[in-house]
């Protein structure tokens, strides 16, 4: 007889996976990224701001082509694990399912963060962005935001899955629950950008809703990944 | 009696609340125990109150045509599906994640990732298990007629090696009870064979095995008792295989088998 394996090594074993999967596949990965680059050249012919401008707008453009993008990436997380019906193999084993919900996110996060590493000096480029405030405060609410979007997305994600139309149904979910999100993660990064207010009370914000959320997704992801 | 029963001769109609296992010995801890399992998708009932306890250690196979709801009271007992109504039982416990450990099941599709090798595959599902030997592993593999030393991507396998790499996927963990859904669609003859094999070995090793099929010749030689579904409802279970439940297209791939061949051999069905 085998012993229950426990959350963590579950965890880590289920993101090893998904890494490998991605680096082999792509899938999530080309995809944002293209979309992304696509949404950031479209805005710059858009616009034509100064460079004054550009700092006030770029948080905002910024986090929507990062949320647009993240919807892509999050589609493919589950459709790969319904291939196959691998998912059902996931649910018949002994595997605590928090240890799924903990390994998609942290993917989504890693896959995320490395779109906002290539993204941003092309943002910076096209825009021709220069921080007034502190740059590492712009880091923290990176880590912050995106955390805020992948633990949602990642649980909304997986409501979806077995709808007709999954594509559609997660932005019609996921977008009015981040608007809080977005809110706090534009204001936050506009006011590092202008040095014109203090981001502190948005990072707070943000550090409340993550924490908010992914205890709500890991109370609620059994019943979710169980539903028929 | 319907036309589907009248044609295999169904000679026992368990009632509702009856045990139903007229042919097995007298049943002291049922590995699996049903009781009024119905199922309903939407207003389609895939199950119509199945009743019946199975004994450890044997090895079952269900038939039934399709849509008889032989998967679907596989996927029930596996706890993939919540009944709409009744009771089910597995090894001892009613609630099936506290024995998650201690069965495996093998699906219709083949429940692994294409962009992994198998023995990738397996390491994953297996440390799900908390088996980290990769000596296992590739033990599972080697057991089903494999080379674990493979590198290609499962998705490049022909449907057949997919299937075997499932099975072993679903017996890594040296399971107490085995549910098998169509395990030998698209495997050849020779592989079926020594998969039936392994299967009576695993049995005559204590293993209970539920087997999902319309292969019927295969599973004769191996079987202890058949269950027939017809339209969500248990018509019959008796031992081994009878000839009448065996169709033309079965019996010939039974000769097939034994090395006969000929056609005009195969006993038509009564």
């Amino acid at each position: 007889m085998t012993s229950v394996p426990g959350l963590w090594a579950i965890t880590r074993r289920s993101l090893v996976k998904d890494l490998r999967l991605e680096w082999r596949s792509k899938d999530a990965i080309n995809s944002m990224l293209f979309f992304a680059l696509l949404v950031v050249v479209i805005f710059s012919f858009g616009f034509d701001p100064t460079a004054e401008e550009s700092r006030k707008i770029a948080g905002g453009l910024l986090w929507v082509a990062i949320l647009f993008a993240t919807v892509v990436a999050l589609n493919q997380t589950w459709t790969r694990e319904l291939r196959n019906q691998v998912l059902d193999a996931y649910r018949l084993s002994p595997a605590p399912p928090q240890a799924l919900f903990l390994s998609k996110t942290v993917g989504n996060f890693i896959f995320v963060s490395i779109l906002e590493v290539l993204m941003v000096p092309l943002f910076v480029v096209f825009y021709n962005l220069r921080s007034v405030g502190p740059w590492w405060q712009l880091l923290v609410v990176a880590l912050l935001a995106t955390w805020a979007l992948v633990v949602n997305g990642t649980f909304f994600a997986a409501l979806s899955i077995r709808t007709r139309s999954r594509e559609i149904m997660l932005p019609l979910i996921l977008f009015p629950i981040s608007i809080p999100a977005l809110l706090a993660m534009v204001d936050a990064t506009t006011s590092i950008l202008t040095g014109d207010n203090s981001p502190v009370f948005w990072m707070r914000l943000l550090a409340v809703y993550d924490l908010v959320f992914t205890t709500v997704g890991l109370i609620l992801f059994e019943p979710v990944l169980n539903a028929e | 009696m319907n036309d589907f029963q009248k044609e295999i001769g169904a000679p026992h109609l368990p009632a509702a609340g009856e045990r139903g296992n007229q042919a097995s010995q007298p049943v002291i801890q049922a590995a699996v125990y049903v009781r009024d399992v119905v199922r309903h998708f939407g207003r389609f009932a895939a199950l119509r109150g199945i009743t019946a306890d199975f004994a450890p250690g044997r090895l079952y196979v269900l038939l039934g045509e399709n849509g008889a709801g032989k998967s679907t009271l596989l996927r029930v007992i596996a706890g993939l599906l919540a009944p709409s109504r009744g009771t089910v039982h597995v090894l001892g416990s009613a609630d099936i994640r506290a024995v998650a450990t201690r069965f495996g099941y093998m699906g219709h599709a083949p429940l692994l990732y294409d962009e992994m090798s198998a023995v990738e595959n397996l390491s994953y599902f297996a440390a799900l298990y908390g088996i980290t030997s990769r000596a296992r592993c590739e033990e599972a593999i080697r057991t089903v007629g494999l080379d674990p030393s493979l590198e290609r991507r499962v998705g490049q396998y022909s449907q057949g090696m997919r299937q075997r790499i499932s099975l072993a996927r679903a017996i890594v963990h040296s399971p107490e009870l085995l549910f098998l859904d169509e395990p030998f669609s698209n495997v050849d003859v020779r592989s079926a064979k020594q998969m039936t094999t392994l299967l009576a070995r695993m049995r005559d090793q204590g293993t209970t095995i539920f087997v999902v099929t319309h292969q019927a010749a295969l599973m004769e030689p191996v079987a202890d008792e058949c269950i027939v579904l017809d339209a969500g409802r248990l018509v019959t279970r008796e031992k081994g295989i009878p000839a009448r439940l065996l169709t033309p297209y079965l019996a010939e791939e039974r000769a097939a088998l034994r090395g006969e061949g000929a056609r005009e051999d195969v006993e038509a069905p009564s």
